[in-house]
């Protein structure tokens, strides 16, 4: 399987090349986790490259690069939904997954035959269908930033299916398989550099406040450690 | 295998199986709970850090129910076809040993004393026309001076900590003012407050409610119980809900019983035993056993017992007695049976308001217990004559630890987007610098609101699934909406720089896709007329009288309160019962 590196280099040296990612004092262990090749080099194990590169820019654009750090992809996103779709979650053992699967008014849930990893399968395929027919045969990674927004927008607002799957579904499913990575400890792949944690001034693993119950106000004095001892 | 015989089975590891089930080795009983999920132990389940990993504790679900095996469906209204709960989002019941005692909260209530017979109490105040067609109010037939001693005696296994009003009827503490009288001080003083909590106290007293600390079994100081076994301090941590609490300091069966009972010869624990039904004789009036699926060989395993308590989850001990044929299955258009009828759940909603940047309401930091209250709209603390609506809601700031995944999912709240271009920013404004308030409060029971077995679905072991009726109300709704407006000058006298409310719609339809809360109750209630209520006043069944169903599905309506030490209470009382009544002459304690 071809690795689509080159897309991933192009992501970082945009954002290398962005004054305000520079600007932004807290993310110089960014610099450093983005210069290691290592970082870059994930397989995925699950997509196949179309969908991995749909991923990709999904991730971007839900979860964007601004003043506050990196995007979604950069922070591992794609990494750890891939790796998701070999778990239980990602075959869907933790769902109730018996028939008849009969289509039902929305806020009785989910009603899909389908586990994460097939859900995924059948909606990019039919994404990539739906942008090839409206942008001249690109796909959905081809586009520019402000096509794939207009494009992500009308899956989470709009009626139609992507195969079997409505839109909308799908796109939550992306948006917060996405959060999840950005969230998650980085054990399971995201939250390179625990960027996600020190954005929100989440302080991870700590979890031990005995002595800051009441601050009155002031913010939590120490940065984020992951649950295998890595500070940022 | 062949049938063995023991004098007692606790059907369900959880809070109100352990209380039972310790209680009734105590009377000298041989006991075997039944337990169809996992061993659990704060030893592993607990162990630091794996313990406090978000995407495998709350968001993947580690301690709750896999819906693989066996979940129920839902539907709004009678007409409707019932589509299966495939995915676990708006209540989140426990699996294994422990139950939801595991990974709940720690919220722990008594009882506001009018709830226990607000059919009574409405009719005496308002009338009975107050009611509105179609409403099942009714009361507990068991008064609060009654359940006293075991409130008192929960208290002090579960070690919750608050702070009193009154104590054998003299003022005792700053406590909830609008609490009854109680024989004893809490075991441990109240929690800490975080900044949030003190911020709604103060701005709450300024606006003339009346906070209070919330009761909280977290342990705010070293503790030993009345069986010997130990908890630790609580850290807030903010690892309560959904998670093995790795400090010991949350109450659990884990922590609080099963320690002490474990060691007793008369009792075993079968772990991955999944009870297919409460045997019956032949004239459906006794008991005589269980059947169960061994999970581990797959063998179908019979044990009989003279006496067989009903305590796991509440919709679970619904779905037993239909199963088993205890009692006749409610029917909403006959308006006849009992077993399923009065199902009820909680209106609960949130509202956020958000302060200067200057201040940080570090979020992450909490306990699940935690938090302060006013109850001055709870109950019937306040006149319902001129709003022509039942029931009430606490109010509170309860932080009780917000984890990253869960804070983004949901979003930055108010009008902010949920992702893309100005997520961020709001989602790191709201992190830092919000905080949110409740309104958790009671939902009543109706006709057409129930549980039944489904006519389509079937759990993994070919049994046809628990179907939900269930429906927001006009009366729930009103109510929820009146309490969530007294929020409003709450927020602005903490001086907050924007704030959004929560609450329910005229007219929102019950959405399973969005956590609401795990409170769900009734469906196999407690009562004083076999016509309107599956079990007497000392939680036994009225057909069968062997069986017991302890559990929140003894609820007749949805409470204002967390429901957790209101299951402990009954379950004592039920054993107390039990132990003094029923073993010396078994039988039905309560003519029928």
């Amino acid at each position: 399987m071809k690795i689509p590196s080159s897309t991933r280099r192009n992501f970082t040296a945009g954002l290398l090349g962005s004054t305000s990612f520079w600007m932004y004092g807290g993310h110089k262990v960014w610099a450093d986790a983005l210069q290691s090749e290592g970082a870059l080099a994930y397989k995925p194990q699950y997509f196949n490259h179309e969908e991995w590169q749909f991923i990709n820019a999904a991730c971007a654009r839900i979860f964007p690069a601004d003043a506050h750090g990196p995007d979604g992809a950069l922070l591992g996103a794609p990494e750890f939904i891939d790796r998701q779709m070999d778990t239980p979650y990602g075959h869907g053992q933790l769902w109730y997954m018996s028939g008849p699967f009969r289509a039902g008014a929305p806020n009785l849930g989910y009603q899909l035959p389908l586990p994460p990893r097939d859900l995924y399968r059948q909606a990019i395929a039919a994404a990539n269908m739906y942008v090839r027919d409206h942008h001249q045969g690109q796909v959905f990674a081809q586009l520019a930033a402000p096509e794939q927004i207009a494009v992500l927008k009308a899956f989470e607002q709009g009626k139609m299916m992507l195969g079997d799957v409505p839109a909308h579904a799908f796109f939550e499913q992306l948006r917060q398989n996405t959060l999840e990575g950005v969230f998650s400890d980085p054990l399971y792949g995201g939250n390179k550099g625990l960027a996600g944690w020190t954005l929100l001034g989440f302080p991870g693993a700590r979890a031990d406040f005995m002595d800051w119950v009441n601050q009155k106000g002031a913010p939590y004095p120490f940065g984020p450690v992951s649950m295998s001892g890595e500070t940022a | 295998m062949c049938a063995k015989k023991v004098d007692a089975i606790v059907i369900g590891a959880g809070w109100a199986g352990s209380i039972l089930a310790k209680e009734l080795t105590e009377a000298g009983l041989s006991v075997v709970m039944l337990e169809r999920g996992d061993e659990r132990a704060t030893a592993v389940e607990g162990d630091y850090p794996s313990s406090i990993d978000e995407l495998r504790g709350a968001i993947r679900h580690r301690l709750f129910q896999n819906l693989s095996q066996s979940t129920v469906t839902i539907r709004n209204t009678l007409d409707q076809e019932a589509l299966p709960y495939r995915r676990l989002a708006a209540f989140l019941p426990g699996e294994g040993v422990g139950g939801a005692g595991l990974h709940w909260s720690g919220v722990h209530f008594r009882v506001a004393p009018d709830d226990l017979a607000l059919r009574t109490n409405v009719v005496a105040r308002y009338g009975k026309n107050f009611i509105p067609e179609g409403m099942n109010l009714q009361d507990y037939g068991v008064t609060y001076e009654e359940l006293e001693p075991f409130f008192d005696k929960a208290e002090k296994v579960f070690g919750t900590s608050g702070e009193p009003y009154t104590i054998n009827g003299k003022i005792a503490g700053n406590g909830n003012r609008f609490a009854p009288d109680r024989s004893d001080a809490f075991p441990l003083p109240a929690m800490g407050e975080v900044y949030s909590a003190s911020l709604f106290r103060s701005a709450a007293s300024n606006v003339g409610y009346h906070p209070y600390a919330l009761p909280a079994a977290n342990a705010s100081a070293q503790y030993t119980n009345p069986y010997g076994v130990q908890m630790g301090p609580c850290n807030f941590c903010g690892y309560c809900s959904g998670y093995d609490c790795y400090m010991y300091s949350k109450a659990s069966p884990n922590v609080n019983i099963l320690p002490a009972l474990r060691q007793d010869p008369k009792f075993t624990l079968i772990t991955k035993a999944h009870v297919l039904k409460v045997n019956l004789d032949a004239d459906k009036k006794k008991a005589t056993g269980v059947s169960y699926l061994d999970l581990r060989t797959r063998q179908q395993v019979e044990l009989d017992a003279d006496l067989v308590i009903i305590s796991a989850f509440q919709f679970h001990n619904v779905h037993l007695m239909l199963l088993s044929g205890i009692g006749q299955p409610y029917d909403p258009k006959q308006n006849t049976g009992t077993v399923g009828r009065n199902f009820v759940y909680q209106t609960i909603t949130t509202s956020r308001a958000w302060l200067s940047p200057k201040q940080y309401t570090n979020l992450f930091v909490g306990a699940g217990g935690a938090g302060v209250a006013i109850d001055d709209f709870n109950s019937m603390n306040f006149d319902h004559g001129p709003l022509g609506f039942v029931g009430g809601s606490p109010v509170w700031v309860n932080q009780a630890g917000v984890k990253p995944i869960a804070a983004a999912i949901g979003g930055p709240g108010g009008k902010a987007p949920t992702w893309g271009e100005g997520y961020k920013d709001a989602m790191v404004d709201t992190y830092r610098h919000s905080l949110t308030i409740d309104a958790h409060g009671s939902n009543m029971a109706y006709r057409d609101v129930y549980l039944d077995l489904d006519p389509t679905y079937n759990n993994a072991y070919g049994q046809p699934l628990l179907r939900m009726t269930f429906n927001w109300k006009d009366n729930d709704i009103r109510m929820n909406q009146y309490v969530v407006g007294k929020i409003e000058p709450i927020i602005k006298a903490m001086g907050a720089t924007k704030y959004s409310l929560g609450m329910l719609k005229d007219g929102e339809v019950f959405d399973t896709r969005r956590y609401q809360t795990t409170h769900l109750g009734g469906g196999a209630v407690m009562g004083t007329d076999p016509k309107t209520s599956c079990i007497n006043r000392y939680l036994q069944s009225w057909d069968v009288s062997n069986v017991f169903v302890i559990g929140a599905s003894a609820f007749p309506q949805g409470m204002g309160y967390n429901p957790t030490g209101m299951v402990a209470a009954l379950a004592y009382w039920a054993a107390y019962h039990i132990r003094t009544t029923y073993l010396k002459n078994p039988g039905p304690m309560v003519q029928a």
